[in-house]
């Protein structure tokens, strides 16, 4: 039994305590806007929140996640992922959008993190973990821009 | 896929709007408008249980279309939108789009006569039929609205999905319904270019928003009532067989339903992926290796060299090469090494399946539906009738899911029937799965050879290709016209330069890796090949690369010429070169469109890394600006990940090499260029995108690499480590 809070909503899971959490938010509580890119974190497809900071799910076993607290995608809220989502929208960043959820959770990470607007360095050491196989990265950059600028940093 | 493949399909006769249906929608609230293809006319009408045309008005005054090709991020969803709502008049606001199913005879692609997206052709082969669809309706629209309001057709106007006479106004929904009783007019008048006001203009694409909230529903997000997941264990190397398996302890792991032998392999069916994996690791496989591919790449390179050295059949030949050479004052050589490729796409390969009482429902992104629907159904022992492929969108593919085998299809079927029961199934592929899966850009040796005379004339060009054919052995071999498959080598002949005597030979290879189309695919090669070592031979020649280039060019080719030089204004080509950067240029037709680059290089530890790129491309009227933009900036990153990175390897005994992407990388953000894009003005039809921004950024990288460091590149990827 694995107990912990998913979007805000209290959530007991009867299965294997290995499974990763990327699995369990999947298959289990049908939580797909989380996706699958490599299963070794070296995609940041899978990004999520727990408690707060960005972790790539695919690596985190459902154990580690006992009591604490994960957002995904469906379940961001605030200044940060509002202005995100919509440059992403305005600068229509995605192509195939099989990343994108994954870089818009370490883009809002990044923006709630940061005191000032970020630099394009800052962007490079945030996003550096998220890939995009269409290669949207002109637009990811112009869009967390855009989105600093939004929240007046 | 290529657009030699493209001319050698009979062309379908373009289907025009010719009967329409009056139907419930799905929740019986809405109408909907159907129109399919004129051709049918004759035939006995589509069953009306789906939505299985072109496009839908409902009450709610939206306008879906059905698209008929795959959303695999290159845009037609929004494309073929716009130019439905360019002739409707419709509000962009009011436009929706979804995949249309399975369904040769209302969906095919008109450049092949079968349903399937590829080549870049989906805005070229909808460019008149789309506008046809839209112009339709919206003169039924205003037939409906003149018959229930007593006024002449004449005086109704629609704009901006208003329909109005005098005072009166309405939306469409409220005349879906009656116009889809209207007389279907025979040929109702296109608008002039003058007159667009979507068509030419950037807007966002329509599956944009439920790309940036988690919502889009791609394959691997379907779940059905019941369903397992399904694993598959797979050969150990191309060509080996399954022998036997022992699956007790496999069976054993908590969530392990069954095993199956099926033709790819030993398939583990489990509740949920971790369930799958975990059972999939307990089986105990064993397979036979002696029919399969043993050699390393290392080998393979060695064979092909020695077949592109001895020359491979004359593909092309013009005027006389030994007198060519004779004349030469100096001999430029060059063997130049592609290794095999995955395509990567971030969402690997899956699909589900849904069989209940002698019917199969199936969701994925299926690219060829032509070739996967009747795959299933023979797979499953079905009629085709009773195969229902709902085409959603796909995370990315690149050529991936465009399987002249079906394999994958072939796959799911299997899947479905060796479970021996009515069920849902998804088969999914780890990133290891599709790293080891074969399906490669074609691993290929160019080698070339050309002659310069005193005054700087190249007297003689010879280029022979060794790679493996990519039709051969699919459905698509009877296109292969003389044993010839122009996949393998388009792009390296009947190119636009004046040489004093050309040859082009090609060799072709065999192996037991499968090898499939890979974003701009005999492109992927022969624009290195050519453009690096023309490059070569204009230095060689006392020669600008650019001015050089534009010298070379036969009169009639103008439009190569245009964005030639567009991209050298644009990155001020004769301006001052910074210090420690070195430029370089390469262009390429393809697809019908033709793009020119400038890369900006500078000299990062020894590896070049790419700073600006500035890129013209003019692929006939632009239909949203912002598309092409985002094609052109992606299949730059796309090929310069390749170019630097790319590297599919067979070991000693024929094993992959590659497993994930630490040891298949991808280019990240912080090694993307700024990249600046110049779409030419044209009002020649539309032509590709998706492809034609792939082939000049590696030949302009390494040329502006050997610019910099004057280090020629004989391979692909650049090597890690320098060899200075």
């Amino acid at each position: 039994m694995t107990q912990f809070i998913v979007n805000g909503q209290d959530v007991t899971l009867d299965i294997d305590p290995d499974t990763p959490l990327l699995w369990a938010l999947r298959d289990d509580l049908h939580l797909t806007g989380t996706k699958f890119g490599c299963g070794v974190a070296q995609c940041g497809a899978c990004t999520v929140m727990l408690n707060g900071m960005p972790r790539r799910s695919c690596v985190t076993p459902l154990s580690m996640v006992e009591g604490g607290e994960v957002t995904t995608i469906e379940g961001m809220t605030g200044p940060e992922i509002e202005a995100v989502k919509q440059a992403w929208v305005a600068i229509d960043v995605p192509q195939c959008g099989w990343c994108q959820s994954g870089q818009i959770m370490s883009a809002t990470a990044l923006l709630q993190q940061s005191a000032t607007a970020p630099t394009d360095a800052d962007i490079d050491a945030a996003m550096a973990g998220n890939v995009c196989r269409c290669a949207t990265y002109v637009r990811i950059r112009a869009a967390i821009h855009d989105a600093a600028r939004t929240l007046e940093l | 896929m290529s657009s030699m493949f493209v001319k050698a399909l009979q062309p379908a006769p373009l289907l025009l709007p010719s009967r329409r249906m009056v139907l419930a929608g799905a929740a019986g609230l809405t109408l909907a408008f159907f129109i399919a293809p004129r051709g049918l006319r004759a035939q006995a009408p589509a069953p009306i249980t789906a939505p299985n045309a072109f496009l839908r008005i409902g009450a709610d005054d939206t306008v879906t279309v059905l698209s008929k090709h795959l959303e695999m991020g290159q845009g037609p969803y929004t494309g073929l939108a716009t130019l439905v709502a360019e002739e409707l008049d419709a509000s962009w606001d009011q436009m929706r789009a979804e995949g249309a199913p399975a369904d040769d005879s209302l969906y095919a692609n008109l450049a092949f006569g079968a349903q399937g997206t590829g080549g870049s052709t989906a805005m070229a082969n909808s460019w008149t039929q789309m506008r046809m669809v839209g112009a339709t309706a919206r003169a039924m629209l205003v037939a409906a609205a003149a018959a229930e309001w007593g006024v002449p057709a004449a005086e109704v106007r629609i704009a901006e999905g208003v329909i109005s006479h005098g005072d009166r106004r309405s939306g469409f929904g409220a005349f879906a319904a009656r116009a889809a009783t209207m007389p279907m007019p025979e040929s109702p008048p296109l608008k002039d270019p003058s007159a667009f006001r979507l068509i030419g203009t950037d807007r966002p694409k329509l599956d944009t928003v439920g790309k940036t909230n988690g919502t889009a529903q791609f394959t691997m997000d379907i779940h059905r009532e019941g369903m397992l997941t399904v694993l598959v264990a797979r050969p150990p190397a191309f060509g080996a067989t399954l022998v036997s398996f022992d699956d007790k302890a496999a069976l054993a792991v908590p969530g392990v339903e069954m095993v199956r032998r099926i033709g790819a392999g030993v398939a583990v069916y489990a509740k949920g992926t971790y369930a799958a994996l975990k059972g999939r690791r307990a089986l105990d496989v064993e397979w036979d290796s002696a029919q399969a591919e043993r050699r390393s790449t290392d080998e393979i390179f060695s064979d092909f060299s020695a077949a592109a050295e001895a020359g491979g059949q004359t593909v092309e030949e013009e005027g006389d090469i030994a007198a060519g050479f004779a004349a030469a004052a100096q001999i430029i050589e060059g063997e130049i090494r592609f290794p095999y490729l995955a395509h990567a796409p971030m969402e690997p390969l899956d699909a589900v399946i849904e069989v209940k009482g002698g019917k199969a429902e199936l969701w994925y992104g299926c690219q060829f539906p032509t070739f996967d629907r009747p795959t299933v159904a023979k797979a499953l022992g079905l009629p085709v009738e009773d195969v229902r492929i709902n085409v959603i969108l796909a995370g990315g593919s690149f050529g991936r899911r465009a399987q002249g085998s079906a394999h994958i299809a072939q796959e799911i079927g299997e899947i479905a029937k060796a479970a021996g029961r009515d069920g849902a199934f998804k088969m999914l592929m780890t990133r290891e799965d599709d790293l080891h899966g074969g399906y490669y850009r074609p691993l290929t040796v160019h080698r070339l050879r050309a002659g310069i005379d005193d005054a700087g004339n190249i007297t003689a060009w010879t280029n022979s290709i060794a790679n493996q054919s990519i039709m051969s052995g699919t459905p698509m071999e009877a296109m292969m016209q003389g044993g010839v498959d122009p996949t393998s080598f388009e792009g390296s002949n009947a190119l636009p330069y004046v040489f004093g005597s050309r040859r082009i030979g090609w060799a072709q290879m065999e192996s037991p890796v499968p090898v499939l189309w890979w974003r701009s695919v005999g492109h992927t090669h022969t624009a290195f090949a050519v453009e690096t070592f023309l490059d070569r031979v204009l230095e060689a020649a006392g020669k600008d690369p650019l001015q050089g280039r534009l010298d070379l060019l036969k009169p009639e080719a103008l439009r190569e010429r245009a964005v030639l030089e567009t991209a050298g204004r644009m990155a001020d080509w004769q301006g001052p070169v910074k210090d420690g950067r070195g430029y370089g240029i390469a262009w390429a037709k393809s697809f019908g469109s033709y793009v020119a680059q400038v890369v900006e290089v500078e000299d990062r530890d020894g590896r070049p890394h790419a700073t600006r790129v500035w890129c013209a491309v003019d692929c006939g009227i632009a239909i949203n600006p912002n598309v092409i933009r985002a094609q052109m900036e992606g299949g730059i990153g796309y090929a310069l990940s390749t170019a630097l990175y790319s590297k599919v390897s067979l070991g000693p005994g024929g094993g992959v090499e590659q497993s994930n992407f630490h040891d298949y990388p991808m280019l990240r953000i912080h090694e993307m260029p700024a990249v600046e894009v110049e779409i030419i003005r044209s009002s020649v039809d539309p032509t590709g995108v998706g492809e034609p921004g792939v082939p000049p950024l590696g030949p302009a990288l390494a040329n502006a690499w050997r610019a910099l460091t004057g280090q020629v590149t004989s391979e692909l990827p650049f090597p890690m480590q320098s060899n200075v």
